[in-house]
């Protein structure tokens, strides 16, 4: 039983990530796609909660193409996040029993 | 058709967007197709529910009352998250009273807010089927 957290939306401009986080149990996935991967950037204050998410047993997973897009390097990203594929993506929502999709 | 667990997670406020509203009204639907239907209120979600809304200054519908339509579709479990109240000033005691009628109770009126913890919230969260979010 447990839940996959998408969050699409940067985590500078709205309040998403931060509820996610304060209302996921421990053991969740937090998959970051779109404006949502900005919070994986080392030295950002949002990869400060993404730290603290992978402390709490969260497995937090970011989307590789919306990454690239944004001229993230997999060296920008903090350690601890997993790079996923668009079939990465569909391989995590078969894997967790639910997704919430927040906005 | 099977029941399943649908939970409904507002986070908005109601009257500077339409996610509100359209919340209202797939709930409702969901509810006539009588799936277990719960609701959260959390973040800025907690103003859908304050007494005393009136939009007739801004010339748009005021929906707050349908709210109270929830009870008789069996719609009990409202759960709003005290830290979201708490942050915004805001006790139970500012929410419109939401009651429903207990047929195993001869019919008594029980209210279906409950103000949960974040901690608690998680785990309604955990027990749903399926999730939406507005």
């Amino acid at each position: 039983m447990s839940v996959l957290h998408i969050i699409n939306k940067s985590p500078n401009d709205r309040n998403s990530l931060d509820t996610c986080l304060r209302l996921a149990l421990a053991g969740s996935g937090i998959l970051l796609i779109e404006d949502g991967v900005y919070a994986t950037r080392k030295n950002s204050s949002a990869a400060a909660r993404v730290q603290e998410a992978l402390e709490k047993n969260h497995t937090v997973y970011a989307l590789q193409p919306d990454l690239q897009a944004r001229g993230m390097s997999p060296e920008s990203v903090i350690e601890g996040v997993e790079l996923v594929d668009y079939d990465g993506f569909v391989k995590l929502t078969t894997e967790y029993d639910k997704t919430q999709s927040w906005l | 058709m099977a029941t399943k667990k649908f939970l409904y997670v507002n986070r908005k406020a109601p009257h500077g967007s339409i996610y509100a509203l359209e919340s209202l009204e797939v709930v409702l639907i969901g509810a006539a197709f009588e799936q277990d239907v719960t609701l959260a209120f959390v973040d800025d979600g907690v103003y859908q529910l304050l007494k005393d809304q009136d939009t007739g200054a801004i010339g748009t519908k005021n929906f707050s009352p349908t709210y109270r339509a929830l009870g008789d579709y069996d719609i009990n479990q409202i759960y709003v998250e005290q830290e979201s109240l708490e942050s915004r000033g805001l006790s139970k005691d500012d929410l419109m009273p939401l009651t429903w009628e207990d047929e195993d109770d001869d019919w008594a009126e029980k209210d279906s807010i409950h103000v949960v913890s974040s901690a608690e919230l998680a785990e309604i969260i955990e027990q749903q089927d399926v999730i939406l979010n507005f």
